[in-house]
């Protein structure tokens, strides 16, 4: 990695914040510029990746699935890495990097738990202070979640605001580093917020890519023809599209949640419903109404459950090297189910929507390499709840 | 110089107490829109911009409670970035703003380097791009707000988002002076002042006196309009007292 650290992507992106986190965002821009070319860091981060995080993930070849879809199909198995998801990436880099700047206290945001459970582990690992936000409404619902934060350290605040969901957690936890910036590091959980925030998650998630594409080249000797990934704030999409933006002869598709329908307003399909604005510090696509008030999204999984989107997809978008759609929660929930079946992997449900997707699109002129971004086991109540009722 | 949210509690009782502020003889009004993730603002603004536009407030609200008023004081809109460029984009804003009598605005969420846009909207239509200076704002940029102010610059108080404290920095006077040895505009100072001897105290050091959550915080005890007013006017008088003494 060289060159600047990206603060826009074409028209998106920004610093979209009040004045006071200014100098903290230009201060993490400079430490995480200098820290990625750094041999130490980079040593460190490589170890952490091989012993505690269990990188390199496998590149599995689904061959069940495969037959079912028509072509060839490998999942990245980020569910294998350890706390279940990709998150733990980002979260294990930001903590190394806020070590690196000598900030003793650590503050997330979290919607279903996984990113604060990752920030918990990472903080447990360094030895910091952990404060995660999160809506009382998603303390309700992933209560396994909240006792496993608590076990790891971390302080869980709960947020009683708005619809008591992510988009809280985020405004409640930028409201913190206002006030702490001084002390304290934010470890957002996705490639939005501002600059420096989503090209320092892309970094630190890119690994996911630049590992499928040499596991790829090694077993099939040429490069796939699609690349597929869920798209929340869109780390892990990112993550594994951005090695692949060079090869124009990849496709990149993003699946975001259409929850109950791209026609209802119960959905959480910023780049395929949304319009340009501001959301959490900088200029992405978001869902808002025409006055500029952000609306809340819907979607059974609560990863993908978000009004914004990541400034880089947006730019994606625009230009054409990413194509964006979007599946039900109904699908996504019978994806849930057959891949279960199919391959003897839960998926988690926001990994379920792109493998929705690849059920319904197949036969494509090569094989596929689909993120399968994170387990399904905190799912589980979640998918009886709706499947029962 | 008191602030305000616009439609809150309802638009009624907002008309009421923008109409106090002018009678009490306020200097300036900033006058808030409501925004549904208010990054800047703590507990009590947040809470009013909820409750404003469960109440149906809209950017008309505001345009209209400004215009009530703006012939008599000064109005300054506190307009968070998203909703600047949502409404036919800066340039249009800026006219609905002038339109409404507004002097100036306020985008918190708009530091320097990301402003150009809407600092040319609103300069086109003859209004102030009123910008922000915080404590850890470093010295450089300090000066680069500074040159750039219009209207005035607004200094903020405190580390942390808006909202009443015990107490002020230590360090606010020092950076009240620096900041006024670099503009050339005056100087005001919000976030934080939430009693009468805290705006006699701040007074004695800046040009102006900001004081936000506490007056909302009294409009939205009140229980009606007219005692939203009262609440409001008398809290205004008791400053004004002490600001004088």
């Amino acid at each position: 990695m060289t060159g600047t650290v990206e603060e826009r992507f074409g028209p998106y992106g920004g610093r979209y914040v009040p004045e006071t986190l200014i100098a903290a965002l230009d201060e993490l821009t400079a430490a995480w510029a200098e820290a990625r070319e750094d041999e130490e860091f980079r040593n460190q981060l490589g170890s952490l990746h091989r012993d505690f995080i269990g990188r390199p993930t496998p590149l599995y070849p689904a061959e069940r699935l495969s037959e079912r879809v028509g072509n060839t199909v490998y999942l990245k198995r980020e569910d294998l890495a350890h706390t279940g998801a990709h998150k733990i990436n980002n979260a294990i880099g930001q903590a190394l990097l806020t070590q690196r700047m000598g900030k003793p206290r650590v503050i997330a945001e979290t919607g279903a738990g996984q990113h604060g459970v990752a920030t918990a582990t990472a903080c447990a690992l360094f030895g910091l202070e952990c404060v995660v936000y999160m809506g009382t409404e998603d303390i309700r619902r992933q209560a396994p979640n909240v006792e496993r934060m608590r076990l790891l350290g971390a302080e869980v605040a709960p947020v009683d605001a708005g619809a008591r969901t992510l988009k809280e957690a985020v405004s409640a936890a930028i409201r913190d580093w206002v006030a702490n910036v001084e002390t304290t590091h934010y470890v957002i959980g996705s490639a939005v917020g501002p600059a420096p925030f989503p090209a320092l998650v892309r970094d630190l998630q890119r690994v996911i890519g630049d590992e499928a594409r040499e596991q790829a080249l090694a077993t099939e000797g040429a490069l796939p023809a699609r690349v597929i990934a869920c798209v929340g704030g869109g780390s892990n999409s990112i993550g594994i599209f951005t090695p692949f933006i060079e090869d124009a002869g990849v496709e990149l598709i993003g699946i975001e949640a259409a929850g109950e329908g791209l026609d209802t307003d119960r959905h959480g399909a910023s780049l395929g419903a949304g319009r340009t604005g501001v959301l959490h510090g900088s200029l992405s696509s978001v869902i808002a109404d025409a006055e500029g008030q952000i609306l809340e999204a819907h979607s059974v999984s609560a990863g993908l459950d978000y009004p914004g989107v990541g400034p880089e997809h947006a730019h994606l978008r625009d230009t054409g090297r990413a194509t964006y759609t979007a599946v039900t929660d109904v699908a996504a929930l019978a994806a849930f189910a057959e891949l279960s079946r199919l391959e003897g992997i839960i998926p988690a449900l926001e990994s379920a929507h792109a493998i929705a997707w690849l059920l319904e699109n197949g036969g494509s002129s090569g094989y596929d390499i689909l993120c399968l971004s994170g387990r399904g086991d905190k799912d589980l109540a979640e998918v009886l709840e709706k499947t029962s009722g | 110089m008191p602030y305000m949210m616009a439609g809150f509690p309802d638009p009624d009782s907002s008309l009421a107490i923008a109409e106090a502020y002018a009678a009490s003889g306020a200097d300036l009004i900033e006058l808030g829109i409501p925004f549904s993730d208010p990054l800047a603002d703590g507990p009590t603004i947040h809470a009013a911009a909820t409750t404003a536009l469960a109440a149906g407030a809209t950017m008309d609200t505001a345009m209209q409670v400004c215009e009530a008023v703006a012939n008599r004081v000064p109005v300054v809109l506190m307009v968070y970035a998203n909703m600047v460029l949502a409404n036919g984009g800066p340039a249009e804003f800026a006219a609905r703003a002038a339109a409404a009598g507004a002097a100036g605005a306020i985008v918190p969420d708009l530091p320097l380097g990301e402003d150009g846009e809407v600092r040319n909207g609103l300069s086109d239509a003859g209004l102030a791009r009123v910008p922000l200076l915080a404590p850890t704002t470093p010295g450089e940029r300090r000066g680069q707000i500074c040159a750039g102010a219009q209207g005035f610059v607004y200094v903020v108080s405190t580390v942390g988002t808006t909202g009443e404290r015990a107490q002020l920095p230590a360090g606010l006077t020092d950076l009240v002076a620096a900041v006024k040895a670099e503009a050339e505009v005056p100087v005001a100072v919000g976030f934080g002042i939430g009693t009468p001897e805290q705006a006699a105290h701040v007074g004695g050091i800046a040009d102006g006196v900001i004081i936000g959550s506490r007056l909302v915080r009294a409009a939205g005890e009140a229980g009606s309009a007219e005692a939203a007013a009262a609440a409001v006017g008398a809290f205004l008088n008791e400053t004004r007292v002490a600001l004088a003494g």
